[in-house]
């Protein structure tokens, strides 16, 4: 009996007539690494801010590590790690800053700051750019930055938009290497893109059209039911009958 | 409080890296302290006097020497047209004339009687106003002169007079500075408080900083103290600066206590800068805060009783300035620094900036929303 980390029930979010999230269910294992697919505009991001905390649902429920969403949001932050779609780590700040930042407001002590932003700095091969302001870094580089920084409070999820996207191939793939050590270590990796390619290291997906999941499984069994010899072809199969988009 | 320690030192590093705070903190002050007071003043001179003289008398040209002489007047034409001098008045050039009437002399010697014309371009309110009210008190003036001069001693039997003596308190010299520097020190550091304050979080949205923050298991009021202290600092600082500009260049050094002084400032900040920050929860981008809070400053400037007194302001507008915050500093900042008034003096505007204070922060910590 695995651990369930992330389990939704008919969620729904409406912004007045328009329904941005339609009763998804959904749950998702400790330790797994969930792709969460869609076009634009079906409705990922609101899905994942409802389960972050920072929207709150219009229906249905939902319970991350074991809170639920409407009363605990305060409870599930301390024990999720964010990564949004725009970069959002302090620009002016230094490398070394934004990691004391963050690791210090989730309470980390001073000594498993300096040694876990130590760590950080060397997995990333960042050791020479500590006293640099992030704002000059690469965007690759700053988008590793932002995913380490997001699991130094070791969480048990973490949720990640559009890590990669603009980024290039090889970051991309040294990215998704920090994806795998952090899964290794037990952290629940969620997770939109829109790079099939990542579609298929993820454990398990779901595509998303027009605010509803319409498909659920690990990318081999999808690829099966739709008939299709890559990923791509099950999205397009999926993607083609939106109604809404962009 | 660990939390807000480390949010102290991420907005304290930001505030010194971003070079045009520190100079919007640094310079502007003593800048503005060093010229504003000089130019925001309400005494008139160089007012532009045009003479029609249709007498050509001694008497006319004694009346015309004696108010050039004052100090108050430039004369700017001098000739026999009234037309002519009218034309000067519509293009600007003068903004009073002073008809002096054919026989001037004659009449005043054998009649004891003579009128005098004053147009008057009333545009310039204040100017009109004044340049009236001072020539009108020239010629009065004159006019003592001329009925010692005219009348033989013997039979000067001056009637009785009622002389007044005027003493100016807490501003003997009537000094304009003393009136205008502490105003405009409170306008000062309430602008900068206001603003930086009111930019601050809306920055942090603009950026997108702010979903990383709302996703930490941080405290509300703890992002809000930790908004609120720095700028409550840097408000001190310039407040500081401000009272040492006004010392060194203006020599206006408080007459009542400082501890008076910078504790009610330590409210009024807080009051101020809560203000910032509740129209920042209110906005997305730092236009809209921009704009939001310069609509608010116009009219706390303007209705604060730095330029216009409060006391001849019609009564809607004393209602509306009572809800001006600014209105109680640059009160208080004249009582203080010029008659030195003590806490007994100030506790009525002390504990309405203290409400101010209270719920203004209160709305900010509610209208702060981590969730939407």
């Amino acid at each position: 009996m695995k651990e369930i980390v992330i389990k939704t029930d008919r969620l729904s979010k409406r912004f007045g007539d328009f329904i941005a999230v339609n009763e998804i269910s959904f749950e998702v294992q400790k330790g797994e690494i969930f792709g969460f697919l869609g076009a634009n505009g079906a409705g990922k991001t609101t899905a994942m801010r409802m389960l972050c905390g920072l929207s709150i649902p219009s229906s249905g429920t939902a319970e991350i590590a074991g809170f639920e969403v409407y009363k605990q949001a305060e409870q599930i932050k301390r024990n999720i790690g964010y990564m949004s779609q725009k970069f959002s780590l302090y620009e002016d700040l230094t490398v070394s800053e934004n990691i004391s930042f963050f690791a210090g407001i989730y309470g980390l002590t001073n000594r498993e700051i300096k040694e876990k932003g130590e760590a950080l700095v060397e997995q990333l091969g960042l050791e020479k750019e500590t006293k640099k302001l992030v704002g000059s870094l690469p965007l690759g580089w700053k988008q590793k930055l932002s995913f380490s920084v997001a699991v130094l409070h070791e969480p048990k999820i973490v949720f990640l938009d559009e890590p990669t996207g603009g980024v290039d191939p090889v970051t991309r793939r040294q990215f998704w290497d920090l994806i795998y050590e952090a899964s290794a270590k037990g952290i629940t990796i969620f997770v939109t893109t829109h790079y099939m390619d990542e579609a298929e290291y993820c454990d398990r997906i779901s595509i998303m059209v027009d605010g509803r999941i319409a498909a659920l499984d690990s990318p081999s069994k999808l690829k099966t039911q739709f008939k299709a010899g890559t990923m791509d072809e099950v999205f397009y199969q999926l993607a083609r009958g939106a109604k809404r988009g962009d | 409080m660990r939390t807000i320690r480390f949010l102290l030192q991420k907005e304290f590093r930001q505030i010194f890296r971003n070079r045009a705070i520190l100079l919007l903190i640094g310079v502007m002050p003593v800048m503005q302290l060093l010229i504003l007071p000089l130019a925001a003043n309400y005494e008139v001179k160089n007012i532009n006097l045009s003479v029609v003289d249709h007498d050509h008398s001694g008497y006319a040209q004694k009346l015309v020497a004696k108010v050039t002489a004052s100090g108050y007047f430039k004369l700017r034409g001098y000739g026999a047209s009234f037309k002519e001098e009218l034309k000067k008045i519509e293009s600007d050039e003068a903004d009073l004339i002073l008809e002096i009437p054919e026989g001037f002399e004659r009449n005043l010697i054998r009649e004891d009687q003579q009128q005098l014309f004053i147009a008057v371009n009333a545009i310039n309110g204040v100017k009109a106003n004044l340049g009236g009210a001072y020539l009108t008190s020239i010629i009065k003036n004159f006019n003592e002169e001329i009925r010692i001069e005219l009348l033989p001693p013997g039979r000067f039997n001056p009637g009785p007079v009622i002389e007044i003596i005027a003493s100016n308190w807490y501003n003997p010299l009537m000094e304009y500075r003393f009136y205008m520097v502490p105003g405009i020190l409170a306008i000062l550091v309430t602008m900068i408080g206001g603003f930086l304050s009111a930019l601050n979080i809306v920055k942090e949205k603009e950026f997108g900083t702010i979903e990383q923050i709302n996703v930490t298991p941080i405290k509300k009021h703890h992002f809000i103290l930790g908004k609120l202290i720095p700028f409550w600092v840097l408000g001190n600082i310039v407040f500081s600066l401000g009272l040492l500009v006004a010392w060194l260049i203006y020599g206006i050094i408080p007459i009542g206590s400082l501890l008076v002084l910078y504790g009610f400032l330590a409210v009024y900040l807080l009051a101020i800068l809560g203000f910032g920050l509740l129209i920042s929860t209110f906005c997305d981008t730092q236009q809209q805060a921009m704009f939001i809070m310069f609509f608010f400053m116009m009219v706390f400037i303007l209705m604060g009783g730095l330029f216009t007194s409060i006391d001849s302001m019609p009564d809607w507008a004393k209602l509306v300035s009572r809800f001006n915050p600014v209105s109680y500093l640059i009160e208080v900042m004249r009582m203080v620094i010029l008659k030195g008034s003590g806490w007994r003096d100030i506790w009525p505007q002390f504990g309405i900036i203290t409400l101010f204070a209270v719920v203004l922060n209160a709305y900010a910590v509610i209208n702060y929303k981590k969730t939407n």
